[in-house]
């Protein structure tokens, strides 16, 4: 009376130990009722070959690991409902950033842009004994932003930031620029504008949104960069 | 193979909670030092927590730490070391603040204060009445702590090795420690960190149960090394099955719902916590809440065709409450359970969560082992903090929202003890022994070499289904005697793993064959060290040592008020005392008493 589930992939291999260029690899794997999420077929698949590599961890979207391209489009597998897919489910690593091997990129590229808008708060008033206050409303304006689990779906789903890696920031960098810049606790708003301030860093953001698109989290990259544009503008004048 | 060598002040093996905080003091006081993580820092497992952090900031309702001790020693039904506890109560308000001003995204209150909210076995008035006290961002505080400990991470230049995994320990001839060797997962090759510091921060074990809570790579790595390096582990009977996991998911569902004012319901829709824990119901301490659900699971009032869990209500709570204090939980609920939480209640079972037990330390983060009469004598040059450490504040139960105190506790602790203890001269660094790689090399040389060796995955498998049939929610003496049996045969088999990639590129199958060496450490020292504790203790509750008149709940102060210590050696245990004496003369220990809520 069970139903076999079966399902088919084609996934991108490349292990620079062995091959000596990448390929797609047909192969398919049976599924146990209890695999759901297109991780549970990867994780179902790797005990029939152990050579299939990809990063996963927590398995419950907080931890950002499992970002690959998903039938053409970023997502993060453990989140991806397996049955929902088109067949064959094609894996390629996320766009844009070199492959150390099979689904895993390197991401030192994303990395660097999130590190270069100083990820961290700036106060140097002396720390009081207590907590800073920071009223729920000015709370608020943080939710949205202090979410992002660096996954990088975003960024490599961005023609800018294929384009120019090196210099565009990107929209998983830009998002936590704002965060900042957006935290009343932050005393470097006007610093942070600053070193957004040139042609490539912010404004090679043209809105196209495929990161609003894919966010799995489904944060606005787009509208944080909007109102960091906005308050450049308003500085202006 | 080729072994390169780095030197360091203090090298720190992991990037979770405990690792970054630890860290922080290291790289602020300047010290040259490593942190290898086998995953990006944002990736630890400390980003999966979801409730809280406890202090008694007495932000919403009046609180102070002596009441945080009086629950925690409780909640551990007293197997806590009282001076550790009162070190982390007392110093929970100093971290928590500090963390705020590094940026972290508390929710707030009103007059802009920290906002707090009930959890499970805090109490103010010494058990009286539900206090807040754990300081929360939506439910999503660990999430925020993890980012905001890298966040000041990056602000302090900290030296990061990322994907780089620990393979042991190095130990030289005076048993003293002088670094870890290290696989970078990018080449392949294996590394030596030679440092006069070695702080262990690597999570815990969870992965060795078949359903767990715990993320993939909670492998139980540093406890492993450790384990294999001839340090004795304390108290690993002890393993906490949350009540809330999303039933046959076991994604966590945090406390935290019930602390906004969820329900637990069985199948004729009853709030059953009102009969096991009058008091504090569904916000009793968890061990209590996933053995009353349990017993009606196993009596016939389970939810859902097979009757196999119970409901977790929150549909009495408005929208609004839901989506500002709960929203990953809403998303979780729909994502693994196909419900909306504001609609209908999510159906949830006890789920393997965390290890209580650990590489023993002090409350100095020290790790501590019996030496020349000394039940206690710090190993020099080593360090634990976080869950892979025991020093021990949890004891026998762990309260809610005092996993992420404990690792921002001692993780600074740790650092702290190091810095002091390289600046002093008491560290320096010492010469390493000629066989210093030898153990990691022959590890790799044998998963490299094997033939007609057995299948990781099937062994591990075999692994989890015995811990989770053989040393579950309840125990029961004649399956704990078999376990031990079954477990040893699976460890057995665990030395003669094969993979067929032998690539050196990202090898993860390699990697997951490495993991289950430390798996199975655990695995082994949980089962024997629960077979042989002959009584009811917090999480460990066994059938012949039922509640009587005379050792209420089946607790037996008269023989087993006393620390496991496991050997993996041998398989050998020994014991040590409970510290019932805190650490200031003008506080009065918490006196032993029977356990209620």
């Amino acid at each position: 009376m069970s139903t076999k589930r079966t399902v088919q992939f084609k996934i991108y291999r490349y292990d620079p130990d062995r091959d000596d260029k990448p390929y797609m690899q047909d192969i398919s794997v049976d599924l146990e009722p209890s695999d759901k999420k297109l991780l549970d077929a990867l994780v179902r698949l790797k005990v029939k070959d152990d050579s299939t590599s990809f990063r996963r961890s927590c398995r419950e979207g907080v931890c950002g690991s499992d970002a690959m391209n998903i039938n053409g489009k970023n997502g993060l597998a453990c989140l991806t409902e397996v049955d929902d897919l088109k067949q064959p489910i094609v894996l390629r690593p996320l766009p844009g950033l070199p492959v150390i091997r099979d689904l895993i990129v390197d991401m030192t590229q994303f990395f660097k842009q999130y590190h270069s808008i100083k990820p961290y708060l700036v106060n140097n008033d002396p720390a009081p004994e207590r907590e800073r206050l920071q009223s729920p409303e000015d709370r608020e304006e943080l939710n949205g932003l202090y979410e992002c689990i660096l996954c990088a779906c975003c960024s490599t789903s961005c023609p800018s930031f294929w384009w120019n890696p090196d210099k565009f920031v990107g929209p998983a960098g830009l998002l936590a620029a704002y965060r900042f810049i957006a935290d009343t606790r932050d005393q470097e708003a006007s610093e942070r504008l600053d070193n957004l301030e040139d042609p490539y860093r912010l404004f090679r953001c043209h809105t196209i949104m495929n990161c609003v698109d894919v966010c799995p989290k489904s944060l606005n990259p787009t509208r944080a960069i909007g109102k960091i544009k906005d308050m450049m503008v308003r500085r202006a004048v | 193979m080729k072994v390169a060598k780095r030197s360091y002040d203090a090298v720190i093996v992991g990037a979770g909670g405990a690792g970054l905080r630890a860290a922080l003091q290291l790289s602020e006081a300047g010290l040259k030092t490593a942190v290898l993580t086998k995953v990006f820092p944002t990736r630890s497992h400390t980003v999966a927590a979801q409730g809280g952090v406890a202090a008694s900031l007495g932000n919403s309702t009046e609180d102070n730490w002596h009441w945080h001790m009086y629950d925690t020693v409780k909640g551990s039904d007293w197997l806590g070391d009282q001076d550790a506890i009162e070190f982390m109560c007392k110093k929970a308000n100093e971290v928590v603040v500090e963390l705020e001003h590094y940026g972290m995204p508390f929710d707030r209150l009103d007059n802009g204060k920290i906002y707090q909210r009930p959890f499970g076995g805090h109490s103010q008035n010494y058990g009286k009445t539900p206090v807040s006290r754990s300081c929360a961002a939506a439910d999503r505080t660990g999430h925020a702590m993890l980012h905001a400990l890298y966040q000041r991470n990056v602000r302090a230049n900290t030296q990061f090795f990322v994907e780089w995994m620990a393979l042991d320990l190095i130990r030289d001839a005076d048993g003293d420690v002088v670094g870890v060797t290290a696989m970078e997962m990018e080449t392949g090759e294996v590394s030596i960190f030679h440092a006069k510091a070695t702080i262990f921060a690597t999570g815990g074990a969870g992965r060795i149960y078949y359903s767990s809570t715990n993320a993939f790579i909670n492998t139980g790595d540093g406890v492993g090394m450790a384990a294999r390096a001839g340090v004795p582990l304390e108290d690993m009977e002890f393993w906490q099955f949350h009540p809330t996991g999303v039933a046959g998911a076991g994604v966590l569902i945090t406390e935290g719902v019930r602390g906004e004012g969820g329900i637990l319901r069985n199948s004729s829709g009853d709030r059953f916590m009102e009969r096991y824990a009058p008091n504090l119901k569904d916000l009793a301490s968890r061990d209590v809440v996933s053995r009353a659900m349990t017993t009606e699971i196993n009596e016939g009032r389970g939810c859902g065709t097979d009757k196999d869990h119970v409901l977790l209500d929150i549909t009495h709570l408005s929208p609004d409450t839901i989506m500002k204090r709960l929203p990953g939980i809403r998303e979780i609920s729909i994502q693994f359970a196909g419900i909306d939480p504001i609609k209908a209640p999510i159906p949830v079972v006890p789920t393997c969560h965390y290890q209580m037990g650990g590489i023993p330390t002090n409350y100095k983060g020290q790790v501590v082992a019996p030496k020349d009469g000394n039940a206690s004598s710090p190993v020099a040059g080593f360090y634990a903090a976080g869950e892979c450490a025991c020093a021990s504040v949890h004891g026998a139960n762990r309260l809610g929202t005092n996993s992420l105190l404990d690792l921002l506790v001692f993780g600074k602790s740790a650092g702290e003890t190091v810095v002091e203890d390289i600046k002093s001269g008491n560290l320096s660094l010492k010469a390493l022994p000629e066989d210093a790689a030898d153990l990691a090399l022959a590890r790799m040389a044998r998963l490299e070499n094997q033939t007609n060796g057995t299948d990781v995955h099937e062994v591990r498998l075999a692994m989890q289904r015995t811990m989770q049939k053989h040393a579950g929610v309840f125990r029961f003496s004649d399956l704990l005697k078999e376990g031990v049996t079954k477990i040893m045969e699976v460890a057995e088999q665990a030395k003669h793993t094969q993979i067929k990639d032998k690539s050196k590129v990202w090898n993860t199958a390699r990697m997951e064959a490495l993991e289950l060496d430390n798996l199975i450490e655990v695995a082994k020292a949980t089962m024997t060290s629960a077979e042989a504790r002959k009584e009811s203790r917090g999480a460990h509750v066994r059938d012949d040592a039922p509640d009587t008149a005379e050792f209420p709940n089946g607790r037996r102060d008269d023989e087993w008020l006393k620390h496991t210590l496991w050997y993996s050696e041998g398989n050998r245990l020994d014991y040590k005392p409970v510290n019932l004496q805190p650490m200031s003369e003008d506080v009065d220990p918490i006196a032993l008493a029977t356990r209620t809520y």
